[in-house]
């Protein structure tokens, strides 16, 4: 038995045995005899977007195979929501994805009006819309700042984060969280929008085109980043769609397909953007991809902005599934008892299936949800795109350096949280 | 701009091309479900995805449900593959129902690699092994975890309270207690 050992006159701490013959088909046969390395990335680095470890295998500074490890990040969430009612679930979904929990929200309410047959009225549809994209120029901007920081721009990050306060700044005044609002609930969203959300949305959409074109300038024609990004972790259309690929990464290599396009949910219909496409399937094309999504989400902001009134309906009227106004209260009897109701026992659900998907900004977030005809949910599981990702990874990094894996992971935009739920 | 040919009923196409199959379809909410046998789920998806008509070219997820404690069904859990047409923008489910003492299913890698992974968190939070898996092992919980925490019967983080008329039953699904 082949086993890895420590040599007797190293110090304690660095006495490590183990049995490598459990790798057996993972890596090739070349790193049992000693001519290949293994080497452990992570969990712990700062370029792996959290904890995500990859063993490696390298020859010389040449990845010949990669193997994810993910689940230090497991929390249960799938669990979680099942002893929850359906109502309280959407802050549990909150802590998956946690660069873009509105997106997480947004399946999981999708999936539970189409189980229980609940219309969202069309305005309470429009705040969706427009918190989505602000979600998505939050999530894009982390993106932009890490992946250029992981090869070595320190600067993109500070500025990419400065906009990105802005919007958190932005859905704080909604949901009064920065992050993990909960403020999408099955039948609408949680509360009005305030009276100054729509000026300082205003404000936000005037300075930030110019702040787009500026990170793209710093990058886009940069010979240091064009050197580090194409030709590196090529994929093809076809082989990107038999392993799951979705979002951004799919469209990079050529692949035109946008959840919001296709099969529009939550009135995307209505609104007239592009789906940015790349052609090699690179970093680059990736990259790009994902920047040219940032105009094409100011073009929907701008829209949506144009249609929103100041008032109207927020969320829908059907007593039986959304709690009613607290003004109500003090003068109806029947909003009591459904006010009662629906914070004790909540709704019920019919016993059946179904699946509900959104373009989040990494990709397509599905939400599979099995009612019981209780109040409680026999079964949620969330398709994740960050796990999918990760799982096609040792297919984009084969052949490449070590200092390739960084750029790779940083142009799939891997979020760990998303990937163990 | 190639020809496209019109797009098919997947369940009448199915029965057609594949006579015997299909055991039940279900329609919920303008959602179609197709039951198939364990053994015959991976023709059935090779021929969606192949098929003029259908082309349901694209995994979108695989979702194992847990049905215990319902007695009135013959098979403890369900597996349902959700199949997404980029064609012609629309999705499928198709469904395998397999029993707790078997909790075997053949493995989808196939015909899309990508299963590998959502197959092997099956195999970790709900205990269905696949055959013919390249890498049936752990992938969220720890490699010596024991249990699998999706399962119904797995408390939620604490002890469930054994009463005398329930003590069998928790006793049952309780790996540790019986060490």
């Amino acid at each position: 038995m082949a086993v890895i050992e420590t040599p007797a006159d190293a110090p304690d701490v660095y006495r490590w045995e183990g049995n490598i013959e459990e790798l057996r088909g993972l890596v090739s046969e070349r790193a049992f005899s000693g001519e290949t390395m293994l080497l452990n990335m992570g969990p712990h680095h700062p370029s792996t977007h959290g904890v995500l470890r990859v063993l490696l295998e390298l020859d010389g500074e040449q990845i010949v195979n990669a193997v994810p490890d993910v689940g230090f990040l497991h929390t249960g969430i799938e669990k979680t929501i099942e002893a929850k009612t359906y109502e309280k679930g959407v802050t549990a979904t909150d802590r998956m994805d946690y660069l873009s929990p509105l997106s997480n929200n947004m399946a999981f309410c999708l999936a539970v009006e189409k189980l229980v047959d609940l219309d969202v009225p069309p305005r309470a549809q429009l705040i969706r819309v427009i918190c989505l994209e602000l979600q998505r120029i939050a999530s894009h901007m982390v993106w932009l700042g890490t992946h250029a920081i992981d090869l070595g721009a320190m600067s993109v990050l500070l500025y990419a984060f400065r906009e990105r306060e802005k919007v958190l700044d932005m859905l704080e005044m909604l949901s009064g969280q920065r992050m993990m609002g909960s403020y999408f609930r099955p039948g609408g969203v949680w509360r009005d929008i305030t009276p100054d959300f729509k000026p300082t949305l205003v404000k936000f959409l005037g300075e930030f085109p110019r702040a787009v074109e500026d990170y793209q300038r710093l990058l886009e024609k940069n010979p240091i980043w064009i050197d580090r990004t194409q030709g590196v972790g090529v994929i093809e259309p076809e082989r990107a769609l038999a392993w799951g690929m979705s979002g951004p990464s799919l469209r990079g290599s050529g692949v035109n397909w946008d959840l919001r396009k296709s099969m529009p949910y939550s009135g995307y219909e209505q609104f007239t953007f592009n789906v940015p496409l790349g052609e090699h399937g690179d970093v680059y094309d990736r990259f790009m991809c994902r920047i040219l999504e940032l105009w094409e989400t100011m073009r929907i902001l701008n829209q949506a902005l144009e249609r929103l009134d100041d008032s109207g309906p927020f969320r829908s009227d059907n007593r039986k599934f959304v709690p009613p106004p607290r003004s109500e209260l003090g003068q109806s009897m029947e909003a009591v008892i459904h006010h009662f109701k629906l914070w004790t026992s909540g709704f019920d659900a019919p016993d059946e299936e179904v699946y509900a998907a959104v373009e989040s900004p990494r990709g397509e977030i599905g939400c599979y949800l099995h009612g019981t005809g209780g109040n409680m949910p026999r079964r949620v599981h969330f398709k994740t795109p960050s796990f999918m990702h990760i799982s096609s990874l040792p297919l984009l990094t084969q052949g490449h350096f070590i200092a390739d894996l960084v750029a790779i992971i940083g142009s799939v935009d891997i979020v760990l949280g998303d990937c163990d739920r | 701009m190639p020809d496209i040919a019109p797009p098919q009923d997947p369940g009448n196409a199915l029965q057609a091309a594949m006579p015997g199959v299909l055991r039940d379809t279900h329609n919920f909410r303008e959602e179609t479900t197709l039951v198939v046998a364990p053994e015959d789920v991976v023709a059935t998806c090779r021929f969606l995805r192949d098929t003029p008509g259908l082309v349901y070219n694209f995994l979108s997820d695989i979702s194992a449900v847990d049905y215990w404690p319902e007695q009135e069904r013959p098979e403890r859990f369900g597996i349902c593959y959700h199949l997404l047409s980029m064609l012609y923008s629309r999705r499928l489910r198709v469904k395998i129902y397999v029993a707790e003492d078997e909790a075997e299913a053949p493995t989808m890698t196939g015909v899309w690699p990508g299963a590998n992974w959502l197959e092997r968190e099956i195999f970790d939070l709900m205990g269905i092994s696949f055959t013919g898996h390249p890498d049936m092992r752990r992938i969220l919980m720890p490699a010596d975890w024991d249990g699998h925490p999706q399962r119904r019967d797995y408390p939620l983080g604490y002890e469930q309270v054994q009463f005398s008329f329930n003590a069998e039953e928790i006793m049952k699904h309780k790996p540790l207690a019986k060490e």
